[in-house]
C-alpha cells in the first residue's frame, strides 16, 4: 500500500521507552512506601532496644550481702528510705502520700528513684540491638564498667500508667492519655450530634437558595482551612471570650486551686469540634444521599411526616456510614498538635485532669514536648508516646468498624 | 345500631377527615435546630474573619500594612513586623514538598491507575489512605531524628545545621505524597474507557496512551490536588515547628533554619504571650495572610474538580 | 510493514511470503472462540473478509458482534479474564502469534467506536497524535487535511483546527474518530455500530462515507440496523447465540436466507 513507507519503523525504541517508564513509576510507588514505611519503622526502632544503666548509688551497698533489692520487704525498704533519703525529700514524698499508707512496690520505686537514681548513660535502636549486639557489648566494658547492659521497651505498663514526670525514665503517658480521652470525648459530643443535624438540614430540607448554597460551599471551605487557624479562633473565643464559661467559673467549679483560665479540657475539645465539623457534616452527607428515595417514599406513603421518615428510615439506615465517617474525622482530632498548643496546652501538669474544667496536655501535645528535647532518653519515650497513639487511633477505628459491622447485621436481620 | 368498633386514629374520633395543612409545632421547632446547626459553619467562618481581622487591625494601627507585607525582618522585640521572612520560609518548605510530591505522587497515581493489577491497587490504595491519617507530629519526629540527621551525613555537619528547611520540606513532601497521589489515581481513573480504548486502537503503547491521552484528559483533576497539596503544605504546622527551626531568617538557603508561618505562630503561641501584646496581635495578623492563602488555593482547587467533573458526566 | 516484535529471520520470511496475498481475503478468522471466564462468547467463528469491500456483522444484542470485532484487533486483551482460541490471519500472520505485537496490530487495523470517543485535544491533535506516535514521515498539515476531507469533515471544521474536539457535535466528532483511524493508513477499519448514537442526517452522511472510503479501505461494520446493513454492505454476516449462523451476498442474505433462523430475524421475528 502506498502509505506505508510514510511511516518510520520505530517499536523497538517505543517498546524501550515504555519499560524504562514502567520502571519509574514502579519505583517512584516503591519509594512512596519505603518512605511511608520508614515513618513507622522509624517509631518501632526507637521504641525498644538497650540501654545502658549506670546507678548513682551503688544497690549493693544497701543490701545485706546475699539479698537483692528487688527481694526486700516492706519494712526493710522503710529502713532503707529512713536511713539514706535526704530530710527534704523525704517531707515532700511524705506529704504525697503518707510512707506507712505505701505498698512495698511504691517503696520499690522510692528507693529505687530517690536513692538509687539509675540514669540511662547509653541508648541504641531496635536495629542496632538486633544487628549489633556484639559491638554493643564491647562498647558498653569499655565505657561503662559499671553500667549494666538492659534491654528496655520503652512502651511498658509503668509508662502506660504513671503520671507526668519531669524525669524521662519515670514518666508515663497516663495524664496525656487521660487528657486525650477526656478532649475527644468533648469533641465527640459536640460535633457528632451538631453534624449530623446540619447534613440532614442540608440533605434533606435545605431547598436550593443562595442561603443553602452558601452555607454548603462554606463547609467545603473550611474543611481546607489549615487547623492552626481554628487554634487562633478556641483561642480567641473560647479560650478569652468565653472565659467564665470554659474555666468553668460561671459554674462554681474550682480548678483544684489553681488560678482559673479558659485555658481547660473544655476549650480544646470544643476547639476540635470545629475543626473536624466540616468533614463529619460532609461525610455524613455522603452517607444520607447513599439511601435511595424509594426508602423515602415508601415510608411517606404510610402516612409518615418527613421528620418521622427521617428519624426512623433514613437515619438509621445511613447510620453505619455515618459513624465511620465521623470516627476517622475523630481519630484526625486525636492527632491534632497545633491547634491545642495555640489553645494552650500546659507543658507540665502535676496533676492528672479531673473534669472538664482542668488544665489540659494531650498526647500528640506530649509528643511534640518530648520530641524538641534535645536528650536521647526522651527520643525513645517520644517514640513511645506515638505508639501509645497510634494504638489510640487504631483501636477506635477498629471500635467504628466493629460498631458498623454490628449495626450492619441488625438492619439485616432486625 | 352503631357498629362496635373503636376510634383508633385520631381523625376516626373526630370523626372526619381534614387535608388541611397541619402545623406541627414539634417539626418547627426540630426545623430550627436542625438549620441552627447548619448555620455554625457560618458562624465558624464569620468567627475566623472577625477575629483574625480585629486582632489584625488592632496591629496594623502600630504597624503600618506596607511595613507589615514588605518589611524583610520579623522582630517584635524591637517593634519590627515584616512577614517577608516567614513568607520566604513557608514558600521555601512548601516548594521542597511539592518538589517530592508531585513527580512520586504523579508517579504512584500513574502507576495504579494504569499499570497496577486489580490486587496490587485494591491493597496499596487503603494503604496509602490509613498512612495519609498518621498525626503531622510524627512526621516532626521523623524529620528530626531521621532525615536531618541523614541529611547532615550527607552534606557534612558543618554545612547544614540542625534545624533546616531542607529536611521539613521533604518530610512534608512524604505528608502529603499520599493526598496527591490518591487524588491524581481518582482523576486518572475518572477518564472513560473509551478514551483509553481509543488509544489503544491507534497503536499506541500503554505509556503513549497514559501519558499523552490519560494524563492530559485528567490534568484538571490533577492539576486541583496539587493545589490542595499546596495549601495543605501551606498550613501544616507541626513538620516546621519541630524541624525547621525556632527564629524569623530570610534566607534562600535550605539547609539553614529558618522559621515559617505556622512555625511562628506555635512557638509564639505556646509560651507565655500577654493578651493584647503586639506579639499576640501579630500572631493573628499572620494567621489572616495564612487563612487567606489557603482559602484562595482551595477555591481555585474546587472550582477546577467542579469543571473536570462537568466534562464526563 | 512489520507485525512482529523482533526481526526474527523466520519473521522475514513469512513477510516475504505476505506480498501474494494481495489477490486474497484481507482478514480471515479461523475457528475462533472467545471466553469471558467460563462464558463462550463466540463460538469457533470462521469468516473471510474480502478486500476493500463493506462487510455487515449483523444479530441480536449478546450475539457476540462486538466480541468478534474486538477480536481482529485484539482489543479483547484489554479485558480482564478474556481468553482466544483460534486464528486471525491478516497478511498472511496470525495476529494472535506469540511473536506479534498487539500494538502493531491494531495501527495497521483500525477502529471506530460506538460513542464517538475524540482525546481530550484539540481537532488538528487528534489526527496528528495517532501519526506521530506511529513515526510519521510526511507533513502533519497535509494528513490532517487529507484525512478530514476523507470523511468529508474538512470544509466544516478547517476554521477551528486548533480548537477542542469536544466543540464539534456528536456526528461530527464521529466523523473526527474515523478521520483519526484514516489517517494512520490503516489496511483495515472495524466500525462497532459507528451510528448508533447519532441523529439521521449524521447517520446518511456516515453512510455515505463508507461508500468512498471502501475505496481504499477494507471495512467491516457491526450494525443493529438491517437498512443499514442492506444499504451500506457487499457481503453480510448473520450471527446469532455466538456463532455465525450464514454469510453470503447481502442482496442474497436479506432476499434469499439459506437458515430459517436467518429468515426469522430480518423478517422481524425476533432480537
Ligand atoms: N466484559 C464482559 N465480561 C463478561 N461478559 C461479557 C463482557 N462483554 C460482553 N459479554 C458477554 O458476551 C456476550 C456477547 O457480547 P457482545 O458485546 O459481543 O454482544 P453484541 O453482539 O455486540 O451485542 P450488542 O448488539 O448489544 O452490542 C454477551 O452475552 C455479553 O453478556
Ligand atoms: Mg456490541
Amino acid at each position: 500500500m502506498s502509505g506505508r513507507e510514510d511511516f518510520a519503523v520505530n517499536l523497538a525504541s517505543r517498546h524501550a521507552r515504555g519499560d524504562r517508564w514502567r520502571l519509574m513509576f514502579m519505583l517512584s510507588t516503591l519509594l512512596a512506601i519505603v518512605f511511608l514505611g520508614a515513618l513507622i519503622l522509624t517509631i518501632v526502632d526507637d521504641a525498644f532496644g538497650y540501654v545502658v544503666m549506670v546507678d548513682e548509688v551503688d544497690q549493693r551497698s544497701l543490701v545485706p550481702d546475699d539479698e537483692r533489692l528487688e527481694s526486700l520487704d516492706a519494712e526493710a525498704l522503710r529502713a532503707v528510705i529512713d536511713e539514706r533519703l535526704s530530710p527534704r525529700r523525704y517531707r515532700a514524698i511524705e506529704r504525697e502520700r503518707p510512707f506507712d499508707e505505701r505498698t512495698a512496690a511504691d517503696l520499690y520505686d522510692i528507693v529505687l528513684y530517690e536513692i538509687v537514681k539509675p540514669r540511662v548513660a547509653e541508648t541504641y535502636t531496635l536495629f542496632e540491638s538486633l544487628f549489633a549486639r556484639r559491638s554493643i557489648v564491647e562498647e558498653t566494658t569499655l565505657a561503662h564498667p559499671d553500667g549494666e547492659l538492659v534491654f528496655r521497651s520503652w512502651v511498658n505498663m509503668r509508662f502506660l500508667s504513671t503520671s507526668q514526670t519531669a524525669r524521662p525514665l519515670t514518666t508515663g503517658v497516663l495524664t496525656a492519655v487521660k487528657g486525650s480521652i477526656l478532649t475527644i470525648s468533648i469533641t465527640i459530643l459536640f460535633s457528632f450530634p451538631v453534624g449530623i443535624a446540619a447534613a440532614i438540614w442540608l440533605e434533606e430540607y435545605a431547598g436550593d437558595n443562595r442561603l443553602n448554597r452558601f452555607i454548603q460551599v462554606n463547609i467545603y471551605n473550611l474543611a481546607g482551612v489549615p487547623s492552626i487557624i481554628y487554634g487562633m479562633l478556641g483561642l480567641a473565643i473560647f479560650v478569652r471570650g468565653l472565659e467564665r464559661f470554659t474555666s468553668g467559673s460561671a459554674f462554681g467549679a474550682s480548678t483544684s486551686g489553681e488560678v482559673a483560665n479558659g485555658r481547660t479540657i473544655l476549650s480544646a475539645g470544643l476547639t476540635l469540634a470545629i475543626l473536624i465539623l466540616p468533614v463529619i457534616i460532609i461525610n455524613a452527607q455522603e452517607a444520607i444521599r447513599a439511601i435511595p428515595g424509594s426508602l423515602r417514599q415508601s415510608s411517606l406513603a404510610v402516612g409518615a411526616t418527613k421528620w418521622q421518615t427521617i428519624w426512623h428510615q433514613v437515619l438509621p439506615a445511613s447510620f453505619d456510614r455515618i459513624l465511620t465517617g465521623a470516627v476517622l474525622a475523630v481519630s484526625r482530632a486525636i492527632g491534632e498538635t497545633a491547634p491545642l498548643v495555640v489553645v494552650g496546652a500546659s507543658t507540665f501538669l502535676t496533676q492528672d485532669p479531673t473534669g472538664v474544667f482542668s488544665k489540659f496536655t494531650t498526647l500528640p501535645i506530649q509528643i511534640y514536648q518530648w520530641t524538641s528535647r534535645p536528650q536521647a532518653e526522651f527520643r525513645h519515650i517520644s517514640a513511645a508516646a506515638i505508639v501509645v497513639l497510634l494504638a489510640l487511633m487504631l483501636s477506635l477505628n477498629a471500635f467504628a468498624i466493629f460498631t458498623r459491622n454490628r449495626l450492619r447485621r441488625q438492619k439485616r436481620f432486625g | 345500631m352503631k357498629p362496635v368498633q373503636t376510634a383508633r386514629y385520631p381523625e376516626e374520633a373526630r370523626g372526619a377527615l381534614s387535608f388541611g395543612k397541619r402545623f406541627r409545632p414539634h417539626e418547627a421547632v426540630i426545623l430550627a435546630l436542625l438549620f441552627f446547626c447548619a448555620a455554625v459553619s457560618i458562624l465558624t467562618t464569620l468567627g475566623i474573619i472577625v477575629v483574625l481581622g480585629a486582632e489584625s487591625s488592632a496591629l496594623f494601627k502600630e504597624v503600618s500594612l506596607w511595613e507589615f507585607v514588605s518589611g524583610t525582618s520579623w522582630q517584635p522585640t524591637i517593634g519590627e513586623f515584616g512577614i517577608l521572612p516567614l513568607v520566604n520560609a513557608t514558600l521555601m518548605t512548601s516548594l521542597a514538598a511539592m518538589l517530592v510530591a508531585l513527580p512520586l505522587g504523579l508517579g504512584v497515581a500513574i502507576y495504579l491507575a494504569e499499570y497496577a493489577s486489580e490486587r496490587v491497587r485494591e491493597t496499596l490504595k487503603p494503604i496509602l489512605e490509613v498512612l495519609a491519617g498518621v498525626p503531622t507530629v510524627v512526621h516532626g519526629y521523623f524529620a528530626l531524628t531521621v532525615v536531618t540527621p541523614a541529611l547532615r551525613g550527607l552534606f557534612g555537619q558543618e554545612s547544614i545545621e540542625v534545624y533546616n528547611t531542607l529536611s521539613a520540606g521533604l518530610v512534608m513532601g512524604i505528608l502529603i505524597l499520599p493526598l496527591i497521589s490518591s487524588m491524581c489515581e481518582d482523576a486518572l481513573s475518572a477518564v472513560p474507557r473509551s478514551l483509553r480504548e481509543a488509544a489503544y486502537a491507534m497503536g499506541a503503547t500503554k505509556l503513549e496512551t497514559s501519558v499523552t491521552i490519560i494524563v492530559p484528559a485528567a490534568f484538571s483533576g490533577i492539576a486541583a490536588a496539587f493545589i490542595l497539596g499546596l495549601s495543605r503544605a501551606v498550613g501544616e504546622t507541626m513538620i516546621v515547628a519541630l524541624a525547621a527551626g525556632a527564629g524569623p531568617n530570610l534566607t534562600l538557603n535550605p539547609l539553614k533554619a529558618a522559621e515559617t508561618m505556622t512555625g511562628h505562630i506555635v512557638r509564639i503561641s505556646g509560651g507565655d504571650i500577654s493578651y493584647d501584646s503586639m506579639d499576640y496581635r501579630s500572631l493573628f495578623a499572620i494567621a489572616l495572610v495564612l487563612f487567606l492563602a489557603t482559602l484562595a488555593l482551595n477555591m481555585v482547587s474546587r472550582s477546577i474538580v467542579k469543571k473536570y467533573r462537568e466534562v464526563y458526566e | 510493514m512489520r507485525l512482529f516484535k523482533k526481526s526474527a529471520p523466520e519473521a522475514n520470511r513469512l513477510e516475504a511470503t505476505i506480498g501474494s496475498g494481495d489477490s486474497g481475503q484481507a482478514l480471515e478468522a479461523k475457528s475462533l472462540s472467545i471466553f469471558y471466564g467460563e462464558f463462550e462468547a463466540v463460538k469457533r467463528l470462521s469468516i473471510g473478509f474480502e478486500r476493500k469491500k463493506v462487510t455487515a456483522l449483523i444479530g441480536p444484542s449478546g450475539c457476540g458482534k462486538s466480541t468478534a470485532l474486538r477480536a481482529f484487533n485484539r482489543m479483547n486483551e484489554l479485558i480482564r479474564g478474556v481468553r482466544t482460541e483460534g486464528e486471525v490471519s491478516f497478511r498472511g500472520v496470525n495476529v494472535y502469534d506469540p511473536d506479534v505485537d498487539a500494538v502493531q496490530v491494531r495501527r495497521w487495523i483500525g477502529m471506530v467506536f460506538q460513542k464517538p470517543n475524540p482525546f481530550s485535544k484539540s481537532i488538528y491533535e487528534n489526527i496528528a497524535w495517532g501519526a506521530r506516535i506511529n513515526g510519521y514521515q510526511g507533513g502533519f498539515d497535509e494528513l490532517v487535511e487529507n484525512s478530514l476531507k476523507q470523511v468529508a469533515l474538512w470544509d466544516e471544521v478547517k476554521d477551528k483546527l486548533k480548537e477542542s474536539a469536544y466543540a464539534l457535535s456528536g456526528g461530527q466528532q464521529q466523523r473526527l474518530c474515523i478521520a483519526r483511524a484514516v489517517a494512520l493508513k490503516p489496511e483495515i477499519l472495524l466500525m462497532d455500530e459507528p451510528t448508533s448514537a447519532l441523529d439521521p442526517i449524521s447517520t446518511a452522511k456516515i453512510e455515505s462515507l463508507l461508500d468512498d472510503l471502501k475505496k481504499r479501505y477494507t471495512i467491516i461494520i457491526v450494525t443493529h440496523n438491517m437498512q443499514q446493513a442492506g444499504r451500506v454492505s457487499d457481503k453480510t454476516g448473520f450471527m446469532l447465540l455466538g456463532e455465525l449462523v450464514e454469510y453470503s451476498d447481502t442482496k442474497e442474505l436479506f432476499f434469499n436466507p439459506k437458515d430459517p433462523r436467518t429468515e426469522n430475524y430480518i423478517s422481524g421475528r425476533f432480537g
